[in-house]
This record gives C-alpha cells, sequence and structure tokens, in this order.
C-alpha cells in the first residue's frame, strides 16, 4: 500500500472515531433528554462518515472496490433525522422534564394542542 | 502503523458502547433507553466494519447493511408505539 | 407548482434514478443483467406505491436540488464540528430552547426536507410540524404551518436564528419546488 494513502485511512479512522466517542459523550454528559438527543444525532452521522470513508479508501488501495460502505453513508444520512423526529416526539408526548433554564417551553404547549395522533398518556 | 490505528479506534468504539450501555441501564426515562439503544446499534455497524478492515474482507458490509435498515425499523415502530399505543393500525 | 407528472408511467422521475442508482450500488456491477432488472424496479415500484401517496409538488429545478444537497453536506461537517465542541465544553454555559419557526411552504414533502436539513444541521433538532394534516376539517383551508425546534445553544436572538433557517434553507426550497 503507498505510504499517504495509509496516512489518509488513519486519519478518516480516527476522525471518525473520536466524533463516534463525542456523541457517546453527549448522551451520558448531558442534563435533560433534549440535550441528550443531540449529541447522537449528529456527531455519530459524521463519525461513521469518517469511518466508512476511511473503509472506502483501504479497500480502493486493496484492489476490490467497494460501494457499500457508500450505500451505508447515504442510509445513515437519511434515516438519522426522522429516527430523531420521532424520538423528540415521544419525548415531548411524555412530558420530560427540560432543564430550568430552557426558554421558550410554552412553544410546547402550543404545539401540542392541535395534533391529533397521539394515544391519551395512561 | 494501520493496524494500531484500526485497534485505537476500537477501543475508542467500545468505550462509546460503554457510555451508551450506561445511559440505557440508568435511563431515567423511556425515551432515553430508545435513544440508548439506538445510538448502540449505530455503534455497533462501525465495530463490524472495523472488523472487515482488521480482516481485510468487505464481507462484513452485508452484515452492516442489515443493522443498520433493522435498527432504524425497530426504532421507529417503539416510537410509534410508545406515541400511538398500536404500531400498525 | 406542478402535481401532475409529465409521463403517466413515470409519475416520480428523480426517485426512479434513485432506486435504479441504489440497485446497482446493492448488486456492485453494472452487467447488463443487473441494468435491466435495475430498469424494470425503477419502473414498477413508484407505480405500485402512487396510491400510498398523497399527491406532492414535483421538483422543478434539478441543478438547484443538486447544490442544495452539496451546501447541506458542508454544513453537516462545519455544524457537527461546532456540536462536538459545545458537547465537550462547559455544561453551564449552554442555553437551549425551544423555538417556533412559522414556515412559508405548505406541503408535506418539502416541509419534511426542510425539517431533516434542520435537524441534521446548525445545532437544533426539529420536534413537531403542526398544525397536522388530520387536524382540519374536511375543506378547510390549509392554516400557516409552523415548525417546533430545539437548539442546544442559543448564541444570538431567535429572531437571527429563525432569519437564518429561512434564508439559508427554506428559500432554496421554495426556489427548487416553485411553491
Amino acid at each position: 500500500m503507498e505510504h499517504w494513502i495509509e496516512w489518509v485511512v488513519a486519519f478518516f479512522l480516527l476522525l471518525g472515531g473520536s466524533f463516534v466517542l463525542i456523541g457517546s459523550i453527549g448522551l451520558t454528559r448531558m442534563p435533560d433528554f433534549f440535550m441528550r438527543l443531540h449529541g447522537p444525532t449528529k456527531a455519530t452521522t459524521l463519525g461513521m462518515g469518517g469511518i466508512l470513508l476511511g473503509s472506502i479508501f483501504f479497500f480502493y488501495t486493496h484492489g476490490e472496490t467497494s460501494v457499500h460502505e457508500l450505500l451505508i453513508t447515504i442510509f445513515l444520512l437519511i434515516t438519522a433525522p426522522i429516527s430523531a423526529h420521532m424520538l423528540i416526539k415521544t419525548a415531548l408526548h411524555y412530558k420530560l422534564k427540560t432543564i430550568d433554564k430552557t426558554t421558550g417551553k410554552e412553544n410546547i404547549h402550543a404545539a401540542q394542542q392541535k395534533q391529533h395522533d397521539r394515544k391519551p398518556l395512561p | 502503523m494501520l493496524d494500531n490505528v484500526i485497534m485505537l479506534v476500537f477501543a475508542m468504539i467500545s468505550i462509546a458502547l460503554l457510555l451508551n450501555l450506561y445511559r440505557l441501564l440508568r435511563g431515567p426515562s423511556i425515551p432515553d433507553r430508545i435513544l440508548a439503544l439506538d445510538t448502540m446499534y449505530i455503534n455497533s455497524i462501525a465495530l463490524i466494519i472495523l472488523y472487515g478492515l482488521l480482516m481485510e474482507s468487505p464481507l462484513y458490509f452485508e452484515a452492516a447493511l442489515l443493522i443498520a435498515m433493522l435498527g432504524f425499523v425497530s426504532t421507529v415502530a417503539v416510537c410509534k408505539f410508545l406515541l400511538r399505543g398500536d404500531i400498525i393500525e | 407548482m406542478r402535481f401532475e407528472p409529465k409521463f403517466r408511467w413515470l409519475p416520480t422521475p428523480y426517485r426512479s434514478v434513485l432506486l435504479f442508482i441504489v440497485w446497482l450500488l446493492l448488486s456492485q456491477s453494472i452487467e447488463p443483467v443487473h441494468l435491466f432488472f435495475a430498469l424494470i424496479l425503477a419502473v414498477v415500484i413508484p407505480l405500485l406505491t402512487l396510491r400510498f401517496r398523497d399527491p406532492q409538488p414535483l421538483i422543478e429545478r434539478p441543478l438547484l436540488g443538486l447544490r442544495y444537497i452539496l451546501r447541506v453536506l458542508a454544513d453537516i461537517v462545519t455544524a457537527n464540528a461546532q456540536v462536538a465542541l459545545l458537547i465537550l465544553g462547559p455544561k453551564a454555559r449552554l442555553k437551549p430552547a425551544f423555538v417556533t419557526v412559522p414556515l412559508d411552504l405548505q406541503h408535506e414533502l418539502p416541509i419534511t426536507i426542510l425539517a431533516s436539513t434542520v435537524s441534521m444541521t446548525p445545532g437544533t433538532v426539529s420536534a413537531e410540524i403542526y398544525p397536522s394534516k388530520d387536524s382540519l376539517q374536511p375543506g378547510e383551508p390549509m392554516p400557516q404551518r409552523c415548525l417546533l425546534i430545539h437548539v442546544l445553544n442559543l448564541s444570538g436572538t431567535e429572531a437571527e436564528l429563525i432569519n437564518d433557517i429561512k434564508q439559508r434553507y427554506e428559500a432554496p426550497l421554495k426556489e427548487i419546488f416553485q411553491c
């Protein structure tokens, strides 16, 4: 393998790994659910992108071009906002506590009044 | 050199998985646990891809693709169940 | 804004192209067999699923759409670096907020794209799109729709953030769908 390609692969892998780790740190460290949601949806997506790019370069130099990584990256990019949206909808439905300094809480009530796609809380 | 880097990234993702596990066990609410599970499956995709790099075999990507699809569908299904009390109406 | 496709047998041309490419990526080859099968799938799947969907506005300016995708990709990288710094930084300095963004868009598909973009990019997650279609009486006109978003760190004022989202993401979408 050429030397500089090895550096490129290592760079992308390290970048991806650190973003995945940062996403999980955010998940553990933040005080309420809505702030915890930000870490995994954003940082983890970029982290996966980094690792998959590294893997594309790696297999390219080995002569077996593999495009499934590209498919996984696109799939994660499309699905991450949707699962985040579903999760935050669920959290609003369960009326999870926000930390005290969150501003604009009155907006939640206005938004939920007209939604008819909920079952009543147990 | 690349082997060492791959091992280092393995360690990083394993720590990330442990942090997710902490959040999964700790809670405190159901959406928190779903979020932790969601993050765990994405991290396990990263682990599988790294293992494929270490073995220098592109066979593992099919498994990663399957996990990505099943994980997404299960997250959405559980959220929908919590929201409406039913998945397919 | 157009709802009726140009050819009846090809209701969603760009989705067909996407299906074609994804099938080729999945089978990892461009042999004639795979090309042929991808073509069949790209035509048949949109026709089969046509009845499940409400009519949506069609994409009028595909080149602008491509530019939009590239811009969002670049924004994802910068925004993720920002979010990573916020996560690692001191917790006490974060100012989380819920913000309501009034939308000019009316239809489901452009709003969905906007909500996903907002979730992916600048430290925000879209939480709620209201009022929903189900809450209307039949025949009632669509009122102005709003998007509720959660911001991890509101650095400026709310008006600045709303203005930013409207100019950076909503205006190009309005141009792409011509509505």
